[in-house]
């Protein structure tokens, strides 16, 4: 039975980059592996046994010059629901199907949303929260650990209101947040409704509104460089900008202008650009910035689902059947 | 603002929003001398303080006990709190003596039951450690599930004590996907149905939750009821959040045991005994502890509602006329 399991390529299984022992377990239901170094080692003897790649982002980096020594290649399995880091014509020119994992990170990813949002707003991870107990050697403003603007009744406008932007809408909602949108696509009535969530047909009502700005766009095209001087001039500058969704959605020279000048209040950001950001990145200087690296799907039990979901895609095609989550450019 | 009749002689132990101050400098027969400070007064300048006084605003980390009641002499009538715990208030004392005493229940829920739910995010998604990373430079390359943490959706949440605080913070928790909401106090609560909570025995839900929220108050029965025993009784992978009273949780060590022992994945306090904690405190040095300098009520809008409201209290009760929230004894 064993030999009959097709090969699969993984980046590693331990280590910083690899699997979780229990995560690679699943894949190994399905499949034999090949680990990117073993391929290395000798490519002539295991690339073309190889029909799947399962693939996190960079890990393994999925160029032409690894695609080169897979003849055999039926699926690039992909980790996550962004594919921004595929070149996916190059791959399915070559006969390669693409697959995501949608919907399994969508609570994960919402979850952090409304962590970042938080955090930001009740400034818990502020420098010296610990040493608020020093304070009597500290002088200045850190002498008294001074109150937030809260969250109950603030308005978050979210944009890009899709599966991840609508669960922020319903966490938002426990918090008796007034709920503005902008997509673009107006949601159904009774969706709105279940959320108390207001359409605003132009970004901009939706920017001068806003207490907290949540970026869960696609990273498209048309959204690169959505958030630039102008949309951070129309917010408020006591508002808050949170960023979910990829770094160059928001023109990073832009934000850091803003929120020296006092433009906005405060950003969140969990995607930047690049990742990371270099050691001298004026954003990471800031004060008023909270920036987390990229855990918005890092959870133990996202982690399982997406592997399953993986092997799943991979599986069905390599077995020509139809594939779950193929990723199809319009 | 009706008059007091004659000189009734103020004091409050720190600085306090103008909400307030602006009440009390509105009443006319009122002198305030106030600890004009954001630091606590100190224990001797406190007693020093309410000689005399008819009216004391106090915050928790003032003690109201038999020395202070002595210090204060015949004149007192009203003790007003700005906090809606009254643990610090040797109440017996104070009953014993007709001192009516004020508080601030309600204006203060969602701002804690928001910061609860905000702390536990940060602790079960370990937000402290990746902001750390980003700043230090331990983030590098990309790599695939480094910091994991929890998530709530299809959890189990426990919330121990379902009071006003507790219902808000299972308010706000529900939407994000939790599968069972438990609670457990002294008595099952009509009004849990609204989120589906179930009421069960304190070691049930120390044992099947995936993330613990102790929102009760402090009293003899909850004092110290997190002890070795729970801890020990709770998931690995379970998240421990405390926003109610350091004390809840037994002194001694046993939430720094169950941390660094891996009996439980990480806890999330905003009280502590005592507070502040002494800056090497072990509780400090864990990656798995998220500690806060008890920030729960701490907005503008609540703080200065908690103010306003401890000086109408205050002022009912030099007026010997209604207070809005009036603790009874």
């Amino acid at each position: 039975m064993e030999e009959e399991k097709p090969w699969v390529l993984i980046s590693e299984v331990g280590g910083d980059h690899g699997y979780l022992e229990e995560l690679a377990d699943i894949v190994k239901q399905h499949f034999r592996i090949i680990c990117h170094k073993e391929l290395l080692e000798n490519p002539e003897l295991h690339g073309p046994k190889i029909q799947a790649l399962l693939n996190w982002k960079y890990c393994p980096v999925v160029e032409p010059t690894l695609l080169r020594l897979l003849p055999a290649l039926k699926v690039v399995a992909s980790g996550g629901v962004g594919v921004d880091h595929l070149d996916v014509p190059f791959i399915n020119s070559l006969g390669v199907k693409v697959t995501n994992t949608p919907r399994v990170v969508s609570d994960s990813t919402a979850d952090l949303a409304m962590g970042l949002l938080l955090a930001s707003a009740r400034r818990i991870l502020e420098e010296n929260i610990h040493a608020h107990f020093c304070l009597r050697e500290m002088s200045g403003e850190h002498l008294t650990l001074v109150p937030s603007y809260g969250v109950t009744n603030a308005t978050i406008g979210i944009i890009g209101m899709g599966e991840i932007g609508y669960k922020i809408a319903q966490r938002a909602k426990g918090f008796d947040m007034k709920i503005v949108y902008h997509n673009r696509r107006r949601r159904s009535a009774e969706d709105e409704r279940a959320v108390g969530a207001t359409f605003c047909q132009s970004l901009d009502e939706l920017l001068g509104t806003s207490d907290f700005v949540m970026i869960a766009v696609k990273f498209t095209p048309e959204t690169r460089g959505l958030i630039g001087h102008r949309e951070l001039s129309i917010m408020k500058p006591t508002a808050t900008l949170i960023n979910i969704s990829r770094g160059q959605v928001v023109d990073q020279d832009a934000l850091v202008e803003a929120l020296q000048s006092g433009s906005i209040q405060a950003a969140a950001l969990d995607v930047t650009h690049p990742e990371p950001l270099p050691r001298d990145h004026p954003l990471l200087g800031l004060h008023n910035v909270l920036i987390t690296p990229h855990i918005g799907i890092n959870t133990f039990t996202t982690a399982r689902q997406m592997v399953e979901k993986m092997v799943r895609n991979a599986v069905a095609a390599v077995e020509g059947s139809p594939v779950p989550d193929e990723v199809k450019l319009q | 603002m009706k008059a007091v009749r004659k000189l009734m002689k103020v004091f409050i132990t720190r600085r306090i929003p103008p909400e307030g101050m602006k009440i009390l400098a509105a009443a006319e027969g009122c002198e305030v001398s106030q600890w004009d400070s954001d630091e606590p007064v100190p224990r001797s300048d406190l007693l020093k303080g309410v000689e005399g006084a008819h009216g004391l605003l106090c915050l928790l980390s003032d003690k109201i006990d038999k020395e202070v009641l002595d210090a204060a002499g015949p004149n007192l009538k009203v003790i007003s709190t700005m906090s809606v715990g009254f643990d610090h208030l040797v109440l017996s004392e104070i009953k014993k003596r007709g001192i009516r005493v004020g508080y601030t229940p309600d204006v203060l829920t969602d701002a804690t039951a928001e910061l609860t739910v905000a702390l536990l995010l940060a602790t079960s998604r370990r937000l402290p450690e990746g902001v750390e990373e980003v700043k230090s430079g331990g983030w590098s390359s990309w790599k695939p599930l480094w910091l994991c943490g929890y998530g709530l959706s299809g959890s189990t949440v426990g919330i121990v004590g379902l009071g006003r605080i507790g219902m808000a913070i299972a308010q706000r928790l529900l939407p994000f996907g939790v599968k069972r909401l438990l609670y457990s106090g002294r008595t099952a609560k009509s009004y849990a149905a609204e989120v589906n909570g179930e009421f069960v025995p304190l070691d049930t839900l120390a044992s099947e939750s995936d993330f613990i929220v102790v929102s009760c108050s402090l009293t003899p029965e909850t004092q110290g009821m997190c002890d070795k025993a729970f801890f020990r009784k709770m998931k690995k992978t379970s998240i421990f959040i405390n926003s109610s009273r350091g004390s809840c949780s037994k002194p001694g060590g046993s939430c720094t045991e169950a941390l660094s022992s891996g009996q439980i994945a990480a806890a999330g306090l905003d009280v502590t005994t005592p507070e502040p904690l002494p800056t090497n405190h072990p509780l400090l040095t864990l990656k798995n502890c998220v500690v806060l300098p008890h920030i729960g009520s701490a907005t503008y809008s609540t703080r200065g509602i908690m103010s306003a409201l401890a000086a109408q209290n205050l002022l009912g009760g030099l007026q010997g006329s209604d207070m809005p929230s009036e603790l009874s004894l």
